[in-house]
């Protein structure tokens, strides 16, 4: 297991380094630069290159690739060209928000999904099982950002039951921790601030678990289908095991190897969907990170994002294989 | 054996909570959760949403609406603009008075003034702060002191391919509340460019303690001292209390020493919100009380529901820019007359442009002094574009036409709907149109700023302050690729209206000016002027829209 974990994490650095390559000679092959965002309708050609002359991209790609390269082997990812501050600062910054919401949006998904998408196979061509299908089908195909909005016009204009944006009331002055702030209201016992933040949390986390609850409750759907037509579960049946011991012994555990891998996807899925969903929701986080960086073309904040972003997808999928082996006794991990 | 790991593990997890819980304190303030608490005031807390977060905190650095929101709260300048126009008003001086010559400006200074550190304003701290402008050291920070090198020139040194010799001489404390600046040439933008909050009065004492001069080059970034990023410190209705950059809010505090006014909110809370939408419903929510910019087309909407919507003077200047090293075929006068005359500009106004807006006789709008009241607006008239074409030989024009998209400026608020339009007249009259949209900083800025690869493109100008060179001098002062223009006696009629210095004979040399432009050179077509407007809630009152986006927030109370 060690030696399989440390040979994955080695397979990282070179994936990374040609990331970092890609992604660097992509982004100064974009139309726009830094220096027409910062300038906008006051450009000048001679302030466009003075302003690219003082940051460095006037000089050859090749020897902006090797500082840039230099820099991260320091761990200095640079400072955003927008904000002036350290990316690795922001991005550190703007992590909790993210992940909070993230996790949030994934609790939803992975807690009413595989409930959903077993009990719809159980019911199977019953209405439930066809009111999921079509419920899952509009859920894949809302885009998140109309969602947002719609959920937004409902809860928050129209019936005022949650706040409309943001992670925290404006003045609310709660005492920051670890930037989780629905945790950071438990740790100091500010209850209202934790309540604050989780009512900020609600619409935000069910726009964003839509896709993920509709993809996961089809996969556990289809999973749970298949092992129950299998061989075992009828064996199991007919040596007389009750139905609840057949469920979480034979079904569900079969069953959820798929679901799982699935849920390790739609991980990575939620980092993409979480642009969109904080930009409706101006949650702060790493998504209006990524988003403010691509209008502001600010390079050293995209590049330490899609960088950081790649490093996450690879250890979330290497954590997916190691819970093969938990879930699974039969996989061997080599 | 398994049930044993698993109550070990939960006693484990309540035991690392207990103890987290014991280590984190809640470092709330008595009034934490009080909004609106601020030296027990009963003004409470007034929460603006603005579109864009500020760059930093210092005005000298200030190069754009939003980094000027903030530091107009917190800064006075010499000069001010009366509350809602352009028109100039006494801040911290009472007085200013030119020598003859205009090379010398000596401002009586308002008496019993302190910064917010408690330091008192007088004519060596404004010498102070002129000085520290005109010593900036490091292309960095003249880089980013836009205006004052803009306005001023050049620098002590400079240290940047565009300074040239500085405006700015010396400035003299002849006593505490007399301050002299001399200049090494009369410039016609004064005293108006006074009044730019770039060149607000800042405490020497706290410029020094946290190092305002120190912007650096870091990598592909500029970074700024203490000062421009957690201590400004001016002199204004609003003290600073803290950014936080987490949830991207900024929060001002009243200044209840303040010389002038007193503010009438305690707090004054600037919460960023990007999307325009999004502002729109925490306005309907309630959670904030105003916000910036409202879509043209939610105006009506917004004022049903009960909001009002406060709509700017206009103070702008929308124009169809037509490149003439590109396209020889639009060297031709005849030509480009032709494209004016195509362009039905009384249409584009009433079915694409929000309430307020006008069609543009000249380059410059109505409310900045040097407009001729005499020019009338070119008629939509594609019979005569078409003959003027033909007589130029030019019957099958084709033309590139470049339009921004994923942006929206308070000249042009549908880049799309304006080019759709007027690329229609145009092919009306005959023109065959080539659409290249392009994203605005995605290449449309460079292609039409740096390289002029466009025929036909659309860009527009917000005034910085009631000066028609802030306008024309930007646009014609010098050969640019945006406009391919070589003729040198435009350059030198703009130029020498420039240098014109007694206000009313300025004023007059740019109406002439204007009337050449649109008469004699015609190097684009101007299209309108839009307002950019405001929306609070009906509970607010006192907040007066500024031409100049300069809304002044110490007025505003919350009933």
């Amino acid at each position: 297991m060690l030696r399989f974990v440390v040979r994955r994490l080695l397979q990282v650095i070179p994936t990374l380094l040609l990331l970092s390559l890609l992604v660097f000679a992509w982004l100064r092959n974009l139309p726009g630069g830094p220096a027409s965002a910062f300038l906008g309708d006051r450009a000048t050609p001679e302030r466009i290159a003075e302003y690219n002359r003082l940051i460095g991209l006037d000089q050859p790609i090749f020897v902006q690739y090797g500082k840039f390269l230099g820099r991260i082997a320091t761990g200095d990812f640079g400072t955003s060209t927008k904000t002036s501050q350290p990316v690795l600062a922001e991005i550190g910054r703007a992590m909790p928000a993210t992940i909070e919401l993230s996790v949030a949006a994934l609790a939803i998904a992975v807690l009413l999904g595989i409930p959903l998408g077993y009990l719809a196979a159980q019911q199977r061509g019953r209405p439930l099982d066809v009111a999921t299908i079509i419920a899952t089908l509009v859920g894949v195909a809302v885009p998140v950002f109309f969602l947002g909005y719609l959920l937004k016009a409902v809860f928050a204009v129209g019936l005022g039951w949650f706040p409309p944006s943001g992670r925290q009331a404006v003045g609310l002055d709660a005492t920051n921790i670890t930037g989780f702030a629905v945790l950071d209201g438990i740790l100091t016992r500010e209850w209202d601030a934790s309540l604050d933040a989780l009512s900020h949390l609600v619409l935000p986390a069910v726009a964003l678990a839509t896709i993920p609850l509709a993809v996961i409750v089809r996969i556990t759907r289809a999973s749970v289908l298949d092992v129950l037509g299998s061989d075992f579960v009828r064996t199991a049946n007919s040596k007389g095991l009750t139905p609840g011991v057949i469920r979480r012994r034979h079904v569900l555990r079969n069953a959820l190897l798929p679901v799982s891998t699935t849920i390790g996807l739609q991980v990575g899925l939620l980092l993409a969907g979480a642009v969109l969903t904080e930009k409706v929701f101006n949650w702060g986080g790493i998504g209006t990170l990524l988003a403010d960086a691509i209008t502001e073309k600010d390079y050293p904040r995209l590049q330490a994002l899609l960088l950081l972003g790649a490093l996450v997808y690879v250890l979330v999928n290497l954590l997916v294989d190691l819970s093969y082996a938990v879930i699974d006794p039969r996989v061997r991990l080599s | 054996m398994r049930s044993v790991r698993r109550v070990s593990a939960t006693l484990m997890a309540g035991l690392l909570a207990v103890a987290l819980a014991s280590c984190a304190q809640s470092e709330r303030s008595d009034a934490g959760g009080q909004s609106g608490a601020a030296g027990g005031g009963t003004g409470g807390t007034l929460v603006f949403g603005a579109p864009g977060a500020p760059d930093n905190f210092d005005p000298a650095f200030a190069q754009d609406g939003e980094t000027f929101r903030p530091a107009r709260q917190m800064y006075d300048t010499l000069i001010t603009y009366k509350l809602g126009t352009s028109e100039l008003q006494p801040a911290l001086a009472t007085e200013w008075t030119p020598s003859a010559d205009f090379t010398q400006w000596t401002f009586k200074l308002r008496e019993g003034v302190t910064f917010h550190d408690g330091t008192p304003f007088n004519a060596e701290a404004v010498c102070f702060n002129f000085d520290r402008w005109y010593n900036l050291k490091g292309a960095a920070a003249q880089t980013q002191a836009y205006y004052y090198g803009a306005v001023f020139e050049g620098f002590a040194q400079n240290e940047t391919e565009a300074g040239v010799a500085p405006v700015y001489k010396s400035c003299a404390a002849s006593d505490p509340t007399t301050a002299v600046i001399s200049l090494n040439k009369a410039k016609g933008a004064f005293p108006a460019a006074f009044g730019l909050t770039s060149l607000s009065m800042s405490s020497p004492a706290a410029l020094q303690q946290f190092e305002a001069d120190k912007v650096e080059q870091s990598g592909e970034a500029f970074t700024y001292g203490a000062y421009a990023t957690d201590h400004p410190t001016g002199t204004g209705p609003f003290k600073f209390e803290s950014y936080d950059r987490t949830a991207n809010v900024i929060t001002l505090v009243r200044n209840d020493q303040y010389w002038g006014e007193k503010a009438k909110v305690d707090r004054l809370i600037f919460k960023v919100i990007p999307d325009e939408n999004a502002r729109k419903q925490e306005l309907q929510a309630g959670t904030i009380d105003g916000y910036d910019y409202p879509n043209a087309a939610d105006w009506e909407s917004l004022r049903t529901e009960g909001y009002s919507v406060l709509v700017r003077p206009v103070f702008n200047i929308l124009y169809l820019g037509i490149n003439q090293k590109n396209n020889p075929a639009l060297k031709d006068l005849r030509v480009r007359q032709a494209i004016a005359y195509a362009t039905d500009r009384e249409s584009l106004v009433r079915n694409q442009l929000p309430e307020g807006a006008v069609v543009a006789t000249q380059f410059i709008p109505d409310t900045v002094d040097g407009y001729a009241p005499d020019l009338q607006p070119i008629p939509y008239d594609p019979a005569k574009a078409k003959q003027l074409l033909a007589e130029a030989g030019q019957s099958n024009l084709t033309v590139n036409f470049y339009y921004p998209t994923e942006v929206t400026r308070p000249y042009m608020p549908n880049p799309t709907n304006i080019f759709t339009a007027l690329a229609e007249n145009l092919r009306q009259a005959g023109i065959t149109v080539n659409p290249v949209p392009q994203p605005w900083n995605g290449g449309y800025l460079d292609s039409v700023q740096a390289t002029g690869t466009q025929d036909l493109h659309l860009l527009g100008w917000t005034g910085d302050y009631n000066d028609a060179g802030n306008f024309i001098g930007t646009f014609f002062g010098t050969g640019k690729p945006e406009f391919g223009l070589t003729d040198p006696a435009l350059f030198a009629e703009v130029g020498a209206a420039d240098a014109v210095v007694d206000p009313a004979a300025h004023a007059a040399a740019y109406e002439q000016v204007n009337r050449d432009l649109m008469t004699k050179y015609l190097p684009a077509v101007p299209i309108s002027s839009s307002p950019p407007a405001l929306v609070v809630r009906d509970n607010i009152s006192g907040l007066i829209p500024s031409p100049l986006t300069d809304e002044r927030f110490f007025t505003v109370s919350k009933g």
